[in-house]
């Protein structure tokens, strides 16, 4: 008897070491041995960067068509510019794990390692402090040191116009908003959709609903349904997933993405537009700054004028009036003439947070913790 | 309006207990038996992207869940021949199913990552009932499993209580000695049951993708509705028509936040609401683990024991 039971047990723990090697290793290596056959391809760039030992982690996986897909293009751009291959890791949650994560890749080797989730900020900090000689670098975050910057963007003034799209395309005037958490930067686009709504239609109201994640599609979804079923004929979204756009096509409603527009094509009907990110050319760029020795600690704040924030292709029912309007906008938002945050902005407990003809500075919009006039829902979550 | 989200609510706890029931009837079967599968997190996650891939390739909703079944089948025979072949910890093979799974699935469900549903499943039309004024919608607005499912835990009670077959069932998993005194093959029992147990885990979870989710999502995608069908278990007290009560109030607690958020109603913050059910889900497991709260509750009284007949 005894000897059965140690048979079983074996074949127990070898079960669990082939799921947990099938769960994350395997992925890891797979991607790795993609962006070989990639690089291979390329032709060679001018200039030598091989010096440039580059890793990414995300939080999510490319797989997203949202948040860490953007990234991974950027990635690709970036491998191809500088003909080197980036090492790419995925699901790495915040927080502890994430701190092992960076450490490893700082022991094996690495010269800069590109995080791309708020929560990694702590944990780059972190190992930042031991490896002086390593470059970190962290997507929206707002902490550095001197050998960490970050880099983040501007997403309100597109968020801005996709919220002239929604405005009008409301024929009651309440609109939805799938919002994952929060903190200043989702706050900052809800404000800005809810601004951009009000532009062209001023009685319309914006009603949040907080899902606590950035990325599970049946949570989403749900949320969804739920600010469809108060009444919301658009809806808007900051989540990973297109999640929102499935719950809004089978309720018949029109919805503006986030992050990407490639599944525009499966949303002919309701796929109004949506603000994308571009993040390859700054890429390239701290890959050749670390190739010259360089670790720009600044923080990076990408913009539309300077084409890391761009607005997304317009579904077919946005009429030719309103993206005549919306490049007008877009235009004076490039050209520095339209400051999407200008005053007056009362907070929507009535509170007025941007006097008359005053307009946001940098750091206050990169702290905002209110949310305007108009939007229905707690800035609390 | 406000009567609108309220209706959805009730209409969505009730739908999201399908896939609770089904999963909890599965380990009901199985657990009677005197098996006990903690598996069930991992295996609706099988049943999900099985299910996805295959309507992925095929496009037919059917051959979908059949995969979906055999690889139900094929994953808790592994628990048997473990537990009931190897008599191994029941625990332990159980934990092992749940890593096992979440891993396996997440490898396999690479490839479709966020891409669209191939096919969904929608609510049935049916006419002038689904016109009714709040019933409508709340009763009469799901798709076929959902009734089916309501069907299957009559059946799975009526075969329980009122079949030999059934009687042999409870009886192995109350006195498995009895039953090998009688020449039944106690064996055959546990093995037939935890297979028909895994099965219908892995098409709870295939139902979930088709119908409540919008896309693969790794280990998020069921979100530990898994853990919440096996306290649902206890909270049935191993009676199939009991679960169906507790699926909806479970359904009606995973629903409520958004509902609460939707109509500005803010006694707690959301986020806390939304851990009930899985406070609960700790709660009856905590419970579940002390011998004397399993028989106050009407657990099979060998449930867990391997049944060696030497050792008798």
């Amino acid at each position: 008897m005894k000897r059965r039971k140690v048979i079983a047990a074996a074949f127990a723990a070898a079960a669990m070491i082939v799921a947990a090697a099938c769960g994350g290793d395997d992925a890891a290596e797979e991607v790795t041995e993609e962006t070989e056959a990639a690089t291979e391809e390329t032709t060679a760039p001018a200039e030598d960067y091989s010096m440039v030992k580059a890793a990414v982690v995300y939080i999510t996986t490319p797989g997203d068509l949202g948040w860490s897909y953007m990234h991974d293009l950027g990635i690709a751009y970036m491998e191809e510019q500088l003909g080197i291959e980036v090492t790419r890791l995925e699901l790495i949650p915040e927080g502890a794990e994430a701190t092992a994560v960076y450490d490893k890749l700082a022991r094996d080797g690495y010269n800069l390692i590109l995080g791309t989730s708020f929560g990694y900020m702590d944990p780059m900090l972190e190992v930042a402090a031991k490896y002086p000689d390593v470059c970190f670098q962290h997507a929206s975050g707002y902490k550095t040191a001197d050998n960490m910057g970050n880099y983040f963007g501007a997403m309100e003034e597109a968020r801005y116009l996709s919220g002239i799209a929604a405005g009008a395309a409301s024929a009651s005037g309440k609109l939805g908003y799938v919002a994952a958490f929060p903190i200043p930067e989702v706050l900052r686009g809800i404000n800005a959709f809810t601004l951009g709504a009000r532009s062209v239609n001023p009685k319309a109201t914006v009603q949040v609903a907080w899902t606590s994640t950035w990325y599970d599609p049946a949570k989403e979804k749900e949320a969804a349904e739920s600010l469809l079923a108060t009444g919301a004929d658009v809806l808007g979204m900051h989540q990973d997933s297109s999640a929102t756009g499935e719950a809004a096509k089978a309720a018949g409603a029109k919805w503006v993405g986030y992050n990407s527009d490639v599944r525009a094509a499966d949303f002919p009907d309701t796929w109004l537009t949506g603000p994308v990110w571009n993040w390859g050319p700054h890429y390239v760029k701290l890959g050749k700054d670390v190739a010259a020795g360089i670790c720009d600690n600044s923080p990076y704040y990408g913009t539309m004028a300077d084409g890391m924030i761009t607005l997304g292709t317009f579904g077919s029912s946005v009429s030719q009036e309103t993206q005549d309007l919306i490049a007008e906008k877009a235009a004076a938002i490039i050209d520095g003439s339209l400051l999407p945050f200008t005053g007056p902005i009362k907070d929507n407990e009535g509170k007025e947070q941007i006097a008359a003809g005053a307009s946001a500075a940098l750091g206050d919009l990169l702290g905002q913790s209110y949310l305007v006039e108009g939007v229905i829902g707690s800035a609390k979550g | 309006m406000n009567s609108n989200i309220w209706l959805l609510t009730f209409a969505d706890a009730i739908s999201i207990a399908t896939t609770l029931i089904l999963a909890s009837l599965g380990a009901i079967i199985t657990e009677r038996s005197g098996v006990i599968n903690l598996g069930v997190e991992g295996m609706l996650l099988m049943g999900a992207v099985t299910g996805f891939i295959v309507a992925d390739g095929t496009g037919n909703l059917w051959l979908a869940l059949f995969a979906a079944v055999v690889v139900g089948v094929v994953l808790s025979a592994i628990h048997a021949a473990l537990t009931v072949g190897l008599r191994a910890n029941q625990i332990v093979s159980g934990l092992a199913m749940v890593i096992f799974g979440t891993g396996l699935s997440q490898f396999i469900g690479k490839p479709i990552e966020g891409d669209p549903l191939p096919v969904i499943i929608r609510p049935l039309e049916l006419g002038w009932l689904s016109d009714l004024p709040f019933v409508g919608p709340v009763v009469f607005g799901h798709d076929v499993f959902t009734y089916l499912t309501w069907v299957a835990a009559g059946g799975a009670s009526f075969y329980m209580h009122r079949t030999r077959p059934g009687l042999l069932l409870r009886a192995t998993g109350d006195a498995p000695a009895t039953v090998d005194a009688q020449g039944g093959s106690v064996a055959h029992i546990r093995w037939v049951h935890t297979m028909v147990g895994g099965a219908l885990m892995t098409l709870a979870g295939a139902w979930y993708m088709f119908a409540r989710a919008a896309a693969w999502n790794q280990a998020a995608t069921t979100n530990g509705i898994g853990w919440i069908a096996l306290a649902l278990v206890v909270f049935a007290s191993w009676r199939p028509l009991r679960a169906i009560g507790g699926a909806v109030l479970f359904g009606f607690s995973l629903q409520v936040p958004f509902t609460l958020q939707a109509q500005q109603i803010s006694v707690l913050p959301p986020t806390i609401v939304a851990m009930f059910p899985y406070l609960i889900t700790l709660a009856v497991l905590v419970l579940l683990s002390t011998p004397r709260a399993r028989r106050l509750l009407g657990a099979p009284k060998m449930l867990g024991q391997p049944f060696v007949r030497d050792e008798r």
